[in-house]
């Protein structure tokens, strides 16, 4: 057995896990593991600007690929920085491992410097937690919080390793665990049988179906069995925010996003139908608006991997409790015996329905205006990378026009904070993505206000040379703010504009990058190919839109799903 | 609706609290908590005593099991089942009729004289929520309560079902 010290053993379980990138920021508790990384090639630490991007680079990292992101940082300051980023991450259940320095053993509880108590603070927002005791328990520890954080609803683990246990003179006999099980934890994966065979009659009986696709989907790669079912069916499909991809946006089936900034047909299509079918979506407040008024006529079937999850705000009709991939297999299986000619005919009128409100056109915009406005931009950055770029958001009425206005073909290319809706997530999540497809084109779609949030991060970009571009809608004004103070305080705009905003282009070439100011509609083309023809640079588009225009469609408070504004003056 | 939830889980650190989070977090509430390890000292059996509708009922039960360290949740007020609790309480006795009506409560509600001081006594009594909360009224007719303290609910289904890893 290799003898090696508990700093040695958490890089090497890190290494036998096969984790490539670690993303953190030393200090006092973790320099012993700090040495331990410096001794070898395998797995490559990126060096931060601040604790909140590495968990959101780990975060976007595990969202283009599935893979769990890995943070470690300090104790104290450290750990508590990653907290936004752990609730992100917890938020839209993403699998994601902390590790974090603690105080020596001897000194937990003496409010020792730099000491908190990591286990608790993040207790509320983390899938599991450990306080790692004895350097021998190490492997297993951290073998199991890559087992738990990947597996069933993923989700973040914190791992919590007081510093004398990791200390480089100690040694201790290492042995990868080749067994992680738990008693006490044993995710389901397939639907039960009888479960199936309900929604299966629902489905066949129905004659207004429609496919409500989450971040479930996504998660467990399901897009192709989601495909499958869809077109066998032949209905509607919508995604939700972080369903976005998981059925491709192109597709004719595809009535678009739904929710509180959903399209009308969408919504419509929801409001009207007589059976939903919820792949691994979760009802949220964000989607169903008033929950009494949800739907009235739908059966439900709610697949989702999260017993919790079901009938926890909208009561679900057939529950079954299952990963998304496997239910929609035993679905396409059960549905060999069932004539689904009939079920595609049926729905001739629900089509010709669901047309009518497409013909509505929700998403049109002034095309000429000569002050940009920002569904424009998104459109162009669609035109420029063939729809195919990995597009990250930061928060606000920029994410809703990204959202929208760039359908995604393909799952993990949407990055978004959708639960948490954190602002500043956007560049450090384009980072994640870039180091983990370093040939892909990596866009953060940002507004002036999110990108000052972790703007610190374009430091990091130019050390690690990440050529990602930044496409800033700038409108002088926290825009979701002030359009909601347009549309419910009257216009009083309290506190949603800032009179110091810096020279974003002096700033990015500050930090060593390529900055671009856009002013006008004329200017925009040839402005975004100047950007993406820098394949090597980071840019930073600093594009001045229109500070009056909204996001529309939007429900409205306290109405149905379909009870939605569609513009300043209209609405359903 | 009063329930009776109980709660097997992993006897590690922090599971505890991981479970008192779950209600803080979400809104449950808890009349009373009982907790210790069991016949199996790698395992915790708790007690958890609410007032919860079916929904949130529901709920309750389904974040209970999503934790790691928990093995099984089961709602005992669902079927038949026993339950108990235990009170001592401590009483002025301070004269001969305080006493002597003190004993006479004792003996109906068939509690222990646990302790005898020279102004007072405490008092054990096991039963039923119910009872400890009539033995409390009867004795503050006639007797000074100094202080008190219960255990929680504590309970187990009745016949062959059992809560077992």
């Amino acid at each position: 057995m290799k003898m090696m010290s508990g700093a040695a053993m958490v890089v090497q379980t890190l290494n036998d896990l096969g984790v490539k990138h670690v993303f953190g920021y030393p200090g006092g508790a973790v320099l012993d593991i700090y040495d331990a990384l410096f001794a070898q090639d395998e797995v490559k630490h990126v060096l931060v600007r601040h604790e909140q991007a590495a968990a959101h680079m780990a975060d976007g990292y595990a969202r283009a690929t599935g893979i769990t992101g890995t943070v470690l940082v300090t104790s104290g300051p450290g750990a508590t920085n990653t907290l936004t980023g752990i609730a992100t991450a917890y938020m839209d259940s993403i699998p994601m491992v902390v590790l974090s320095g603690q105080v020596p053993s001897q000194h937990i509880g003496e409010d020792a410097f730099q000491e908190t108590d990591m286990v608790g603070c993040s207790r509320p927002i983390v899938k599991h937690s450990f306080l790692v005791k004895r350097a021998v328990d190490i492997p297993k520890a951290i073998a199991q919080a890559y087992y738990i954080a990947n597996s069933g609803r993923p989700g973040p683990v914190v791992v919590d390793l007081p510093k004398d246990i990791v200390n480089v003179a100690d040694s201790h006999p290492y042995e990868f665990p080749t067994d992680v099980t738990m008693r006490s934890y044993n995710p389901v994966t397939k639907g039960h049988s009888k479960q199936i065979r309900k929604a299966i009659n629902a489905i066949m009986e129905a004659k207004r179906p429609v496919l409500y696709v989450g971040g479930g989907a996504i998660a467990a790669q399901a897009e192709g069995e989601v495909t499958e079912l869809a077109e066998k069916l032949g209905c509607p499909v919508t995604c939700t925010l972080m369903g976005l991809g998981a059925f491709s946006g192109v597709h004719e089936q595809f009535v678009g996003m739904l929710g509180m900034h959903g399209t009308l047909e969408a919504n419509k299509t929801m409001h009207n139908s007589d059976c939903i079918i919820a792949l691994g979506a979760r009802f949220d407040d964000r989607v169903t608006n008033n929950v009494e008024k949800f739907c009235p006529n739908a059966n439900i079937i709610h697949v989702d991997i999260d017993p919790a999850s079901i009938s926890k705000t909208v009561n679900a009709h057939i529950p079954v409790v299952g990963s998304v991939d496997v239910v929609v297999k035993q679905f396409l299986e059960e549905l060999t015996n069932e004539d689904l000619s009939k079920q595609v005919e049926k729905q001739a009128d629900w089509w010709e329905q669901i047309n009518s409100w497409r013909a509505q056109q929700c998403l049109s915009f002034n095309q000429e205006s000569q002050v940009i406005k920002p569904q424009k931009v998104i459109e162009s950055l669609y035109k420029h990378t063939n729809g195919d770029a990995y597009v990250s958001s930061d928060v606000g009425q920029h994410q809703m026009f990204a959202a929208l206005y760039y359908p995604f073909a393909k799952p993990r290319r949407w990055i978004n904070s959708g639960g948490l809706g954190t602002m500043g997530f956007g560049l450090p999540a384009a980072m994640g993505v870039q180091f983990a497809h370093p040939d892909a084109t990596s866009v953060v779609v940002t507004g002036d206000g999110s990108i000052q949030m972790n703007i610190q991060e374009l430091s990091t970009c130019l050390q690690y040379n990440l050529p990602i571009k930044i496409i800033s809608l700038n409108n002088r004004a926290l825009g979701m703010v002030r359009q909601w103070q347009d549309m419910i305080y009257k216009g009083r705009h309290s506190h949603s504009y800032m009179d110091s905003m810096p020279d974003f282009v002096k700033l990015a070439e500050a930090y060593g990058h390529v900055g671009i100011k856009v002013d006008s509609l004329d200017e925009l083309d040839d402005a975004m190919a100047r950007c993406f023809a820098e394949k090597d640079r980071l840019v930073f588009m600093d594009i001045a839109v229109d500070q009056n225009e909204h996001v529309y469609p939007m429900q409205i408070k306290y109405g149905a799903m379909d009870d939605m504004r569609l513009s300043k003056t209209e609405r359903t | 609706m009063k329930r009776i939830i109980s709660v097997l889980m992993e006897n590690a650190p922090g599971a505890l609290s991981r479970i008192v989070g779950v209600f803080s977090q979400r809104g449950f509430n808890i009349d009373s908590l009982n907790v210790s390890n069991t016949d199996d000292p790698s395992l915790s059996r708790l007690t958890i005593a609410t007032i919860a509708d079916d929904k949130v009922n529901e709920q309750i039960i389904k974040q209970m099991n999503k934790l790691i360290d928990v093995l099984k949740v089961t709602d005992l007020t669902e079927s038949a089942h026993v339950e108990r609790e235990l009170m001592l309480v401590k009483v002025v006795a301070n004269n001969e009729a305080t006493r002597s009506e003190i004993i006479r409560n004792v003996d109906i509600f068939r509690a222990k004289v646990l302790d005898v001081d020279a102004t007072n006594y405490t008092l054990e009594l096991t039963g039923a929520k119910e009872k400890l909360d009539a033995f409390i009224a009867t004795l503050s007719h006639n007797a000074t309560i100094i202080e008190s303290a219960r255990t929680g609910i504590c309970g187990l289904a009745r016949g062959e079902r059992a809560l077992t890893p």
